[in-house]
């Protein structure tokens, strides 16, 4: 984690309308969730929590806006200690992973009730409601119930229910993930360019990496309960500060002592001293890129990217024989979490 | 359905039909035949008398005030089951089911020894000249008790079923725990709800052997509908114990008939449901 970096956005976060967790632990039982967790998000950004399964990703998530009470630490919104505020007094837009529709209320009234509950007129909830039914694109599904709509639909339904309160956060506890492929590509640069329009704070919760680098500015990447690093998708991709970190954001094989991406390896016919030999078990083509997947000496499997151009000079074939180099990789301390060298 | 043979499909039915029909049906049709065998009048004077008015008036006052009881306390006690963790929840749970499983005769001994004259609470009531058995309060008490299971029983599934999320929702949007309640949990418990007040009632209604043995059976004054059949049954006034039946009979009929319209209506919404599902447009995603 750089510092200078880290903390330009913490008080970034301060000074405008961030989020800022400090120290927050959450156990379940014997089981601990968020582990001494800290992290900064700056104001009007939109902000990725990347981890596997049981790595806290959704616990951070549902801490922040409230549904979670942390046994130690504290949350601030907008600068604002809400640790101790019922979650009905946070005033952050939740988007839930099942949609968490009101079954038994039609689209309009879904998207009306923070507002009815707000108590504001009839009026003004029914303009309120025709330009965020518009901004979600739902125009003339008003009256449906949501059993009626599809997947992405309902999504799209609950992100305008919870962006009608003007929350002053918006946080998605994996959005997409119950929505299949194609849907799920169309509502990520979807989302991407919604928040280019309405800026307001968002944190979203995935456990695709490449979700995170598609959509988020920053990425918070999470194992374990703990925070393993957080940057933007490309300091993260360039510069892991982990071995995990390595493994989970982007592909990467174990080459002997280092790690190395699959586009960083050179092949050659003939050795040069510095290469390791290795035989081509298979030639995929994947269009424009080569997948040459490979066998070590000492049994390890691997493939290397290619582009098609490569392929053809090389005149790479299944069953041969050839020489191996990282043209660059990295190493870490034996416990896995300071970068060691670049090579 | 084919590879059932005709013979089998159409003994099966004639089977089921017999067995409903010599069990239920044909011993129902037999009480009207027989009421109404000898003409109207006798029955109608039966069902009108005095005893017979104030039966039908216990009855309904006894259904009027365990049902919403044990309805609010249903659903009460559903949620406090399916959302809490509390030591000592599985013991409420299974005492729940006590009414189902415990003879009615039973429940109203057991009242009778708890607030009967020589009973912890019943003496002490009696003292201050509160009369629980042998008199409306203990009629009242034992159809709680009796009928007690029914809302809980059917709200808990549905509670499970539906899960917290929009619950978790609602919150988030800035509802409070009552807003929420109001808004949204009851209305998607409401059919099993329904279910329940509607099984609640026609076992309240038709109750007699607790309230049997905490009655004293006083006629006229603690006689409820099924009491007073038994009753006039006993003392040879079979037209009359026919005709309380009757009464019996339909209240039981518009139960059952009010569950079915019920029935129909919510799986009526489904069917529309599906049915806009198909004509809708073809759901274009983004």
């Amino acid at each position: 984690m750089s510092t200078s970096a880290d903390e330009f956005a913490k008080v970034a976060a301060k000074a405008s309308g961030g989020i800022n967790v400090t120290g927050v632990t959450k156990r379940f039982g014997d089981f601990v969730a968020l582990d001494d967790v800290s992290i900064d998000v700056p104001d009007g950004g939109l902000t990725a929590l990347l981890g596997p399964s049981g790595s806290g990703k959704s616990t951070l998530l549902r801490v922040i806006a409230g549904l979670e009470q942390p046994d130690e630490g504290q949350v601030l919104i907008s600068g604002e200690n809400t640790t101790d505020r019922r979650v009905q007094d946070r005033n952050v837009g939740f988007v839930f992973q099942h949609y968490a529709a009101f079954k038994h209320m039609t689209v309009f009234d879904n998207i009306a009730f923070g507002l009815k509950i707000r108590g504001q007129g009839t009026g003004k909830i029914r303009e309120r409601v025709k330009q965020l039914i518009e901004l979600v694109h739902l125009q003339g599904f008003e009256k449906r119930f949501p059993n009626q709509l599809s997947g992405g639909q309902r999504q799209r339904m609950a992100l305008a229910r919870a962006l009608a309160v003007e929350p002053k956060v918006l946080l998605l506890d994996e959005p997409f993930g119950a929505l299949d492929a194609k849907v799920r590509q169309e509502l990520r640069t979807w989302l991407r360019h919604l928040h280019d329009d309405v800026h307001v704070t968002t944190i979203f919760v995935t456990h695709d990496q490449e979700e995170a680098m598609e959509v988020a500015e920053q990425i918070i990447v999470m194992n374990d309960g703990r925070v393993e690093q957080s940057g933007g998708p490309r300091d993260l991709y360039e510069d892991p500060a982990s071995e995990f970190v390595m493994g989970f954001v982007g592909p990467a094989h174990r080459l002997g002592e280092s790690w190395v991406r699959p586009h960083d390896v050179e092949i050659r016919h003939e050795p040069n001293g510095k290469t390791i030999e290795a035989l081509i078990d298979r030639v995929v083509h994947l269009g424009f890129e080569v997948r040459v997947e490979l066998t070590l000496q000492d049994g390890e499997t691997f493939s290397v990217q290619l582009t098609r151009e490569q392929v053809d000079e090389l005149e790479l074939k299944d069953g041969q024989i050839v020489f191996v180099r990282p043209k660059s990789s990295r190493t870490f301390s034996p416990d896995g979490t300071v970068p060691a060298t670049v090579a | 359905m084919s590879v059932v043979n005709p013979f089998a499909r159409y003994g099966m039915r004639f089977a089921a039909l017999l067995y409903l029909g010599l069990l239920l049906a044909i011993p129902l049709v037999m009480i009207f035949v027989k009421t109404f065998e000898d003409g109207f009048r006798e029955p109608l004077e039966a069902v009108t008398s005095e005893e017979g008015l104030h039966a039908f008036y216990l009855t309904l006052l006894c259904v009027g005030i365990a049902v919403p009881l044990n309805t609010i306390f249903g659903v009460l006690c559903a949620l406090m089951i399916v959302r809490d963790k509390f030591p000592g929840k599985s013991i409420i749970n299974s005492l729940i089911d006590l009414p189902f499983a415990v003879s009615p005769v039973v429940i109203g001994l057991a009242l009778f020894l708890v607030y009967g004259v020589d009973g912890f609470i019943g003496g002490p009531l009696d003292d201050m000249g509160i009369q629980i058995i042998f008199s409306t309060p203990g009629l009242v008490l034992a159809t709680i008790f009796v009928s007690l299971p029914f809302v809980v029983r059917e709200v808990v599934p549905v509670l499970q079923e539906i899960g917290d999320d929009q619950e978790q929702a609602a919150s988030t949007l800035g509802a409070n725990a009552w807003q929420t309640f109001w808004r949204v949990t009851l209305p998607s418990i409401r059919w099993g709800v329904t279910y329940g007040v509607v099984l609640a009632s026609a076992r309240a209604l038709g109750e007699f052997g607790a309230v049997a043995v905490v009655s004293g059976r006083i006629s006229g004054e603690t006689e409820t509908l099924p009491l007073l059949v038994q009753n006039e049954y006993d003392n040879f006034n079979v037209a009359g114990a026919y005709a309380a039946a009757i009464v019996l009979a339909i209240l039981a009929v518009l139960i059952l008939l009010s569950m079915n319209l019920l029935r129909r209506r919510s799986s009526g919404d489904e069917d529309e449901e599906l049915g806009l599902q198909v004509v809708a447009q073809p759901a274009k995603e983004v």
